[in-house]
């Protein structure tokens, strides 16, 4: 596209669902997946990409949405909080996000589940300080974080006991 | 904080980006990561009329082994360098360093060559560059041209990139046998922006260095090598003297500015005592 | 005290550690939150604020504004003043207060920077941004007063001259006696402590939606806010409204900490803009603006001296405490109690009765200042304590045996403070010996002692603490302030069998509809899954105060024990008429209506059916009534004290400057404890709220009144990273002013976390011979300490 434009059109897929939508140019991913899509789970805390409210996860990779263009998101695989819960994927994460109070206001919970996840998949053991780096893009003010490294080291447990012999 | 209006553009190759770039002058920016410039654009700091984003440019990313030299990609994203064995075999000193850099969302999106465009002179891959005494390379309507590291930091996010230049790569020469690197920085929390930081190599004889490379970064307007205190450590054997020498000259020829999170004085201090450090760690 | 209720029975939720039910849809991402609402022909709303400290509007020029993109309506000052009566943040009990009238947006000259100057209602927020570049506007900068302490010199600058100088509070507090223990004293310890200005930092900012319908003049307010029947009776009194036909809804609240219950010219011009234009209008403040309009708080200079004996024992104790708000005292809870809290709280926790305090309140053009997070208590806190470790020090006493001679004894009470306040029942010394032993206190020193030998540099902290919980109107009705301090609960049995209760204290994530929930199903007699709680709804539950000084637990918990107590008497009626016996033979168990000791009953299920579709099998003289309301004030004291003790375990590096929390401890007394898990989570994220102001956060303003930190790169808050573990531990002294007994319990938490951190890093640099005395402790702070710049 060579062309400079302030709209275009774009085709992704969001939660496993084919999506086409015209957004101007300077709508963010975030913007786009709640006032487009209705998918409001995704929060937005700064809108500049400090705070970690935005996390979604595009391509497999973690991003803020705030960050990103949804015109950069042509194209591409998105999932959010609702696709992710709905499909089952954090289960275990949210359950013990439930059981260890790892939630009070609930704003940062979406991103920070994902977060959690991807921590996860790219280190199944952490140490809980791994758990504090790797989520220290993720502000909570609520919980003051100790029960939601108890909640994420608890599933990295899980998964480990329940992963059986390889 | 939303951004002002502007258009878009998505080119697929060099030519069309540069052809861009060339159309529309001051009034355009290049758009790699987006972790530093949209953040600008939803402050309202920056009002490009036109944003040329690169990141389907074809050739601008990857990590390889090229002709004596590790070519980092301008848009290789920052988790690529994190994950590269090359790096990691090579540049142990970006390695080092990339664990510093945000957080790991910002690092799947923020590129190589958008933070050295950039030249935040509190950012971690700049100084490297500069440590290392990589080249970066540059592609215009002129044509191809290399910078090396230590002409292109400029000033206060400037560089040696002439309009319509576009950074394509940066080249690292492959560290000689006896090199060492040592990195750190000093922020209040992980992933800030440093309040001082060191990316330091040099050859290591024993105890003794040659030709150490000292980039500080957040102490200046740009990523600075500490030529005295480098010339005070050369060719000597580490020791309270002269670590102690290589701090006075260090501190004489520092002259940060303070900001919200350390004054110029302690800048200066933390400075002095990241050298000691760190050197003593490249001695080890 | 009903023989029924039994706290500890198997059948009380009381006590108990259960899950909430309300978290899952938010892990979920299936909260409501009130940018989710999207309601018909909404219009988002932006602002064009103040860049100066103080300046006089010269002219404003909308035209171009008013004719971009998207944009309906470009309103200023004057226009919304029209429909927007000015409001007075003056509280009449505290003497002498005074403070100008506030209009939601700067009529004729701007105050601070950030104070909302015009508003842009358009299709979109975008557009609103886009427009409000345009507006022109013609500004003339006057002196700004930005120095608290030359505030009242003359020469200053006046921010409103028609009140002569720049005070807005002034109090002095004396016990007498004061002089006559100093000159007596054998050690006398002086301080200057300065606390820096900081802020709440909601993750959600402050949103509104208002909607009003001029067809029945009905303004529907969907807010992120704790207090709606507060926000209720200010709407209807500013807009010139009918009371009951406004209505504010609050669900989910993404943080508040006190940030969300003042009142912000933003929003009310949200409201008016809604009846001006007929139809609804949005406001979510974005970052920006949050550091620039969400109240600050905590910005003071005290000056403190302390008399002691050699014995260790207090004998008096002096503060002057110097506070510099905004150009208005913030409506309607005012900018002065947090200067009334650090002269009423300022060792608190100790015997001596030798107390004097002076405090002075001075206006700003700076942000306004107003209620956070445990209200003046980290400050007086941190003075406090600061002030017993440098006695113990100059005596030479270990700090926490300084604290055993003075804390009131645990015997003592009823009593009072020096201060005057009145203390029903604490438990300092049962804290302080759970914490220590927590702590494993001698062990700490013993490695403390050891790693010093090799350079490293760990601190122990100790803090000894009181909270304000649960406030009788002595905080704000008696001022004047239409602010509930009584509460209620409505409770009802439905027809399938379920609980209602409908409360007036609200839910920002601390766990208050699950506290309802289990003290509703205690009450009952029946399983805490068919209790459904609402809150939030000014036209679905009684009117209340809703959460802020820690009073949901103790105060709506107290208004819900009881509704469900009178409901279940309700009941009892009607099962003795159905199972023709006496009330006083039957209790409800498991939901069942059951004659004592036997099995033999009814489901509630089956007694509502009976009551609802089938009253004819009931006696015909009877009424049965399923639908109770309780309310419920404190009476018997101003506030209902609770008390604790913190310890901090920190590491400083002399070379950087820099810390790490390694560790931190907290015993905390609320009374009686309804939910273990979520007090403690109460207590951990307070502390952790507590020590980003006492380490890293702090808004900061240049020679011109110009915010320097307005983003979260700039402004530090707390992040996993550095933050420690915190291990917590409960002392129950239940408070007799209720039959539930429960004592609010979600400030102690920031109350102590600052006092505790600066006294670890005190103790880790004493050897060094320097001593902090300014928050937030930074590198520069602790390196100039040193000497070292």
């Amino acid at each position: 596209m060579n062309d400079a434009q302030e709209a275009l059109d774009i085709e992704l897929e969001v939660n496993g669902e084919r999506v086409r939508r015209r957004v101007e140019a300077r709508r963010s991913l975030a913007d786009f997946l709640r006032l487009d899509l209705g998918l409001t789970g995704t929060h937005l805390g700064c809108e500049h990409g400090a705070c970690g409210a935005c996390t979604v996860r595009v391509d497999g990779a973690i991003v803020r949405g705030c960050l990103m263009l949804a015109a950069q998101a042509d194209g591409a695989r998105v999932q959010t909080i609702e696709g992710l819960s709905d499909a089952g994927a954090i289960s275990d994460l949210q359950n013990a996000f439930v059981l260890h109070n790892a939630l009070q206001c609930g704003y940062c919970t979406p991103a920070m589940l994902i977060a959690a996840q991807a921590l996860l998949e790219a280190n199944p053991e952490p140490t809980r300080e791994q758990i504090r780096a790797f989520l220290s893009g993720n502000y909570c003010r609520c919980t003051g974080y100790q029960s939601i490294v108890d909640a994420v080291a608890s599933v990295a447990a899980y998964r480990k006991s329940s992963a059986g012999p390889r | 904080m939303k951004a002002p209006r502007f258009a878009y553009a998505r080119p697929a190759t060099i030519e069309a980006a540069l052809a861009l770039l060339a159309a529309h002058g001051d009034e355009a920016r290049v758009l790699a990561g987006g972790q530093s410039l949209v953040p600008m654009l939803n402050l309202r700091v920056a009002a490009p009329r036109v944003l040329v984003d690169i990141n389907r440019v074809a050739g601008l990313a990857g990590i390889e082994l090229a002709g004596g030299c590790v070519r980092i990609g301008a848009l290789t994203r920052h988790a690529e360098l994190e994950h590269s064995e090359l790096v990691a075999r090579h540049l142990p000193l970006l390695a080092a360093a990339i664990a510093h850099v945000a957080h790991p969302a910002i690092r799947n999106r923020g590129t190589f060559g958008g933070s050295c465009a950039l030249a935040d002179p509190a950012a971690e891959l700049p100084a490297c560059a500069l440590a290392l005494g990589a080249s970066f390379v540059l592609r215009g309507p002129r044509g191809e041209r290399r910078v090396a590291a230590s002409d292109f930091f400029r000033g206060l996010y400037e560089t040696a990139l002439e309009p319509g230049e576009l950074l394509v790569a940066a080249e690292f020469p492959l560290p000689a046998a006896g090199a060492a690197s040592a990195f750190g920085e000093l922020a209040r929390r992980h992933g800030d922006y440093a309040m001082v930081g060191l990316a330091a190599c040099a050859q290591r004889e024993g105890k003794t260095l040659r030709a150490p490379r000292l980039a500080f970064f957040g102490v200046a307007d740009r990523p600075l090598l500490a030529a005295r205190a480098a010339r005070a450590l050369e060719g000597k054997a580490l020791g309270d003297a002269v670590l102690a020498e290589a701090v006075a000259a260090l501190e004489a020829e520092l002259e940060p500015r303070g900001d919200l999170h350390a004054s110029a004085a302690t800048k200066r201090r933390l400075a002095g005592v990241l050298l000691r450090r760190i050197v003593t760690e490249l001695a080890q | 005290m009903s023989d029924e209720l039994d706290f500890e029975g198997p059948a009380s939720y009381v006590g108990r550690s259960v899950s909430r039910p309300n978290a899952r849809r938010l892990a979920e991402g299936r909260g409501q939150y009130v940018d989710d609402v999207v309601l018909p022909r909404m219009l988002h709303l932006a602002f064009v604020r103040s860049p100066y400290a103080h300046a006089r509007i010269l002219r404003i020029d909308t035209s171009r504004a008013a004719a971009m993109p998207g944009v309906r309506r470009v309103a200023t000052g004057a226009d919304i003043a029209q429909i927007c009566k000015p409001y007075v943040g003056v509280l009449t009990h505290l003497a002498g207060m005074r403070s100008p009238p506030q209009h939601p947006l700067a009529m004729e000259v701007a105050r601070w920077q950030g104070e909302p100057v015009v508003a842009v209602a358009a299709d979109t927020r975008a557009e609103a941004e886009d427009a409000c570049e345009a507006v022109e506007v013609e500004w003339q900068e006057l002196p700004a007063a930005l120095d608290a302490e030359r505030a009242l010199e003359p020469g200053a600058a006046v921010i409103h001259p028609e009140l002569g100088d720049n005070l807005c509070f002034r109090r002095v507090l004396d016990s007498g006696g004061v002089d006559e223990a100093f000159a007596q004293a054998a050690v006398v310890v002086e301080d200057t402590l300065h606390f820096g200005r900081h802020t709440g930092v909601t993750l959600e900012p402050r949103s509104i939606i208002a909607d009003y319908n001029p067809a029945d003049e009905s303004l529907t307010a969907y807010h992120s806010g704790q207090s709606p029947h507060m926000m209720q009776a200010i709407l209807a009194s500013r807009l010139g409204l009918d009371e009951h036909r406004v209505r504010i809804v609050c669900r989910d609240v993404g943080g508040s900490f006190g940030i969300k219950i003042h009142v912000y010219g933003d929003e009310m011009a949200a409201c008016a803009l809604s009846i001006m234009l007929r139809r609804p209008v949005k406001f979510i403040a974005d970052r920006y603006e949050s550091f620039l309009s969400d109240i600050h708080a905590r910005d003071h200079r005290v000056r403190a001296r302390l008399a002691a004996g050699r014995d260790g024992r207090v004998l008096a104790l002096e503060i002057d405490d110097l506070t510099g708000v905004g150009p208005y005292s913030m409506f309607p809870r005012s900018s002065a109690v947090e200067c009334n809290q650090v002269l009423n709280l300022t060792g608190g926790p100790y015997r001596h009765q030798q107390y004097r305090a002076t405090g002075a309140v001075v206006f700003q053009n700076k942000n306004p200042m107003s209620q956070y997070r445990a209200v003046g208590h980290p400050i007086a806190t941190a003075v406090g304590e600061h002030m017993i470790d440098r006695a113990a020090e100059a005596i030479g006493l270990d700090p926490a045996e300084m604290r055993r001679r003075n804390l009131i004894a645990d015997d003592a009470y009823p009593c009072q403070s020096s201060a005057g306040m009145r203390f029903e029942a604490l438990s300092h010394h049962a804290c302080l010996d759970k914490l220590l032993a927590l702590m494993d206190y001698p062990r700490l020193r013993a490695e403390q002692s050891a790693l010093r030998a090799q350079g490293v540099y760990r601190g122990i902290g100790l803090a000894s603490f009181i909270e304000v919980t649960n406030p009788s109107p002595m905080f704000y009705g008696v001022g004047g302030a239409r602010i509930a301090a009584q509460d209620g609960c409505t409770m009802r049995l439905d027809a399938s069998g379920a609980i209602i209760a409908a409360t007036g204290i609200t839910e920002q994530g601390q766990g208050t509809e699950t506290i309802v929930a289990q003290i509703a199903a205690t009450a009952l007699g029946v399983q805490m899954s068919c209790v459904k709680v609402l809150t939030g709804d000014t036209d679905k539950v009684p009117y209340g105060g809703g959460t802020w000084a820690s009073r949901a637990a103790g105060i709506g918990g107290e208004a819900v024990l009881q509704a469900g107590l009178a409901l279940k008497k309700n009941i009892l009626q009607v099962g003795a008429r159905i199972l023709k016996t006496d009330a006083a033979a039957l209790d409800i168990v498991d939901g069942r209506v059951v004659k004592r000791g036997t099995d033999h009953g009814i489901t509630l299920t089956e007694l509502a059916r009976i009551v609802y579709y089938r009253g004819n099998e009931l006696p015909s003289d009877f009424q049965p009534e399923l639908v109770v309301t309780r309310h419920y004030r404190v009476k018997d004291y101003p506030f209902v004290f609770t008390n604790g003790a913190q310890g901090c375990l920190v590491e400083v590096d002399p070379e950087t400057g820099l810390l790490r929390v390694l560790k931190m401890w907290c015993v905390d007394d609320c009374g009686r404890v309804i939910n273990p898990k979520l007090v403690e989570e109460q207590i951990r994220g307070g502390i952790v709220q507590g020590l980003g102001g006492a380490l890293t956060e702090h808004c900061r303003y240049d020679e011109r009144g110009q915010l320097l930190s307005c983003t979260l790169a700039d402004y530090l808050v707390p992040m996993a990273g550095e933050m420690p573990d915190i291990q917590v531990a409960h002392i129950q002294t239940p408070t007799r002013t209720s039959l539930l007994g429960a004592k609010g319990a979600g400030e102690a938490g920031t109350g102590g976390a600052p006092a505790a951190v600066l006294g670890a890093v005190n103790d880790a640099l004493r050897p060094l011979g320097a001593r902090v005395t300014s928050l937030p402790i930074t590198p520069d702070v602790v390196l100039a300490a040193l000497g070292k710049i």
